[in-house]
């Protein structure tokens, strides 16, 4: 075990992939000498050749089309778009060409592709360099979306999103790159936890509270502080945002019997939704209360001096935990 | 404005022969032979569209976008190409996919709506249509990045028409060729029209000369002329394979017919122009070529006459034989591992479809229309 930041364990996981397949190729703007904006390619333009780590053009369509032309050719392109605002340009061949080449082939065209997102909110930063455009994805078919932690976990996951024959967007939560763990880097990607599964992080039995990403950290904060007040939260952390793994996420509610969602993206259309009406449907007779999301709201993304107010914290969550267990809260006395 | 630079030509519209210095080398080795197997692909592929087309007025497919005008451009082009030389189109190019060997069934497969595309692209190294404009010259453009990286010497060309030149992706495909000197060659068919909108909406200078903004050398060809098609192609794919990098070629060509079977040219385009166009067909001028040369013999004219039905024959038995796709193919292949959603709607719906008693066949009636 080592321990390391939550950049360097991405930084440690691409750099596996680099040594054990000559396929993987990674691209984006700024990765190579610098390193990237983050320093989550750090070094490693020095040590696989610009071949291998190459800087790009300015240009995120091109970057996301020449990584298609690239996996034609057999190549497994691992692309980082510099910040999550970032994304739209390359939009268009994401959904259209990315997500649909191997149905659009009937499954002769294999798609490798891992796009690398740092995304969410709280560092402060200007207008598009804080967003959640998770959802966009999740709802296009023939991706596959996953969100990380925690180190260990952008570790191993970053290996299997490599490894994965499906496209994969793989988001970083940007506020966490400088958070520290313990990190396996022995961990076999191919035998850990896989990369489609949620895990249970924080056990309890009175509420069951659903995130992702930047927000597990919170989450987890959020149970322990309820602990003092005993109330048993149990925090799932998704991992896996396309497909949630609902078997999960329902055994836990079956358990507790309340949902609690929460996100740093916008509530309306967004994974809390989806999440919210799956658990519904699939056990719904097992659920106490109506589900609660605790979101960001619809807005686009805030000036840095109010963010936290968009962010749900650890005493909004809380109190979104206080509405599912029809205890007093913000909202109490108001109809739905 | 820019210098209007002479088209490269070989072959007059009348079928004369003219010399040119620079690009005779490059044909050198057509002769009468080759001349007649040209002749015999261009009215091949022409009798395909003439067919395809017959094939959607009458219901069996649901679209077809003609080429018709274009066979010299994309016989030229096609036939100057390697076996493991790559190809990404737009969904114009049926006839580089005749060239390349793609199945005749295949060509209509997509257009019949029996599966969302026609062949695998690795049986005959070339993409299946793009219909989104311009984003295959990225694969392109990318695929070549992977060509230099392996140390080979084949090459990725790609074909797109003049509307093309607008899209962000085929700018951004030409920036990121010049500055990898990827081995790939963008082929403009500019027949002059994107659907109503003519080329002059698109560029306010010659096509051809964009290229030079991006530091790669162009070639202006006359693209109803199938040997100088040829021989710029051969140029430009010499110069890829040799380490030269990207060759931009503008074919100036001219789309006779619609833009699909869908489109009706009559609301925008003038039949004047059609007519100054039909003066320069792509098939005349080499047939001419071969009556001056005399090689259009009653044998010549017969074999291809009859290559062509039979080609026509073969596409529409093959055309109306394809089989309809099962209901449940409509979740194949969206992941190439298994996905709990997918796999979950999958199950719901085989059961749906069960509950009316029979399994294989169910058919969702008008409601799912």
């Amino acid at each position: 075990m080592t321990q390391m930041t939550f950049a360097r364990a991405i930084n440690s996981g691409l750099r596996k992939s680099l040594e054990n397949d000559p396929k993987v190729i990674l691209m984006g703007e700024d990765i190579g000498t610098l390193g990237g904006v983050f320093r989550v390619t750090d070094g490693l333009q020095k040590d696989f050749g610009t071949h291998r780590v190459v800087d790009t053009p300015l240009a995120e369509s091109a970057i996301m089309g020449t990584a298609v032309g690239l996996a034609y050719r057999g190549y497994r392109p691992v692309v980082e778009i510099q910040f999550d605002g970032f994304i739209y340009p390359a939009f268009d061949q994401i959904v259209s060409q990315v997500a649909k080449l191997h149905y659009r082939t009937q499954g002769a065209v294999k798609m490798p592709i891992t796009i690398r997102v740092p995304f969410g909110g709280g560092i402060g930063s200007p207008e598009h360099h804080s967003e959640s455009p998770e959802a966009y994805f999740t709802h296009t078919s023939g991706l596959r979306v996953v969100s990380v932690s925690n180190p260990q976990d952008a570790h191993t996951v970053i290996q299997q999103a490599i490894l994965s024959d499906d496209p994969v967007l793989y988001f970083e939560p940007k506020r966490r790159y400088h958070d520290k763990g313990e990190v396996d880097e022995g961990i076999d990607p191919r035998t850990a936890l896989p990369m489609d599964s949620a895990r249970v992080v924080a056990e309890g039995t009175d509420v069951t509270l659903v995130a992702y990403g930047p927000l597990v950290k919170t989450a987890k904060d959020a149970a322990t502080a309820a602990a003092d007040e005993g109330i048993s939260i149990e925090v799932i952390d998704l991992r896996s945002l396309a497909p949630v793994d609902y078997a999960t996420v329902e055994a836990s509610v079956r358990k507790t019997g309340r949902l609690v969602v929460t996100h740093e993206a916008g509530q309306s259309g967004g994974l809390g939704a989806e999440v919210a009406a799956s658990i519904t449907e699939r056990c719904f007779y097992h659920l106490e209360t109506a589900p609660v999301r605790i979101t960001g709201f619809d807005i686009p993304y805030p000036y840095s001096k109010l963010e936290m107010h968009h962010l749900p914290g650890l005493d909004r969550i809380l109190d979104g935990v206080d509405r599912a267990l029809g205890r007093p809260n913000s909202l109490s006395g108001l109809e739905g | 404005m820019s210098t209007d630079r002479n088209l490269i030509q070989l072959v007059t519209p009348a079928g004369e022969r003219i010399s040119h210095p620079e690009f005779d080398p490059w044909v050198k080795d057509i002769g009468d032979e080759q001349l007649c197997s040209l002749y015999e692909d261009l009215t091949v592929i022409r009798r395909i569209d003439v067919e395809a087309t017959a094939l959607q007025r009458q219901g069996e497919l649901g679209l077809w976008p003609p080429l018709l005008g274009q066979e010299a451009a994309q016989v030229g082009s096609g036939r100057a190409l390697r076996e493991d030389d790559f190809v990404f189109s737009s969904y114009r190019e049926n006839g580089v996919a005749y060239c390349r060997g793609v199945d005749l069934t295949d060509i209509t497969r997509v257009w019949r709506g029996t599966a969302s595309s026609g062949w695998d692209p690795y049986t005959v190294n070339m993409a299946t249509p793009q219909i989104i404009i311009g984003a295959q010259t990225l694969h392109a453009t990318g695929y070549a990045m992977g060509i230099q990286n392996d140390g080979a010497d084949s090459v990725a060309v790609t074909y797109f028409g003049d509307g093309a030149i607008s899209e962000g992706d085929v700018n951004e495909a030409l920036v990121f060729a010049a500055s990898f000197q990827a081995p790939v060659v963008f082929f403009c068919s500019n027949n002059h029209w994107a659907i109503s909108e003519p080329v002059r909406l698109q560029s306010h200078i010659q096509i051809a000369d964009r290229a030079a903004g991006f530091g790669i050398p162009s070639l202006r060809v006359d693209g109803n002329d199938v040997l100088a098609v040829m021989a710029a192609t051969r140029v430009a794919l010499d110069r890829a394979r040799h380490g030269g990098g990207p060759t931009f070629i503008e074919a100036v060509t001219y789309r006779m017919g619609p833009h699909t079977t869908a489109d009706d040219p009559t609301r925008y385009r003038d039949a004047n122009e059609l007519e100054d166009w039909a003066a320069k067909d792509p098939i005349l001028r080499v047939k001419a070529l071969l009556e001056r040369k005399g090689l259009l013999t009653d044998q010549v004219q017969q074999h291809v006459h009859d290559k062509a039905e039979s080609v026509a024959r073969e596409i529409r038995s093959g055309c109306i034989g394809m089989p309809d796709p099962e209901p449940m193919d409509i979740f194949k292949h969206v992941y190439s591992e298994p996905n709990s959603w997918l796999d979950r709607q999958q199950d719901h719906y085989a059961r749906y479809l069960a509950s009316f008693g029979d399994p294989a066949g169910a058919t969702p009636e008008e409601g799912a229309r």
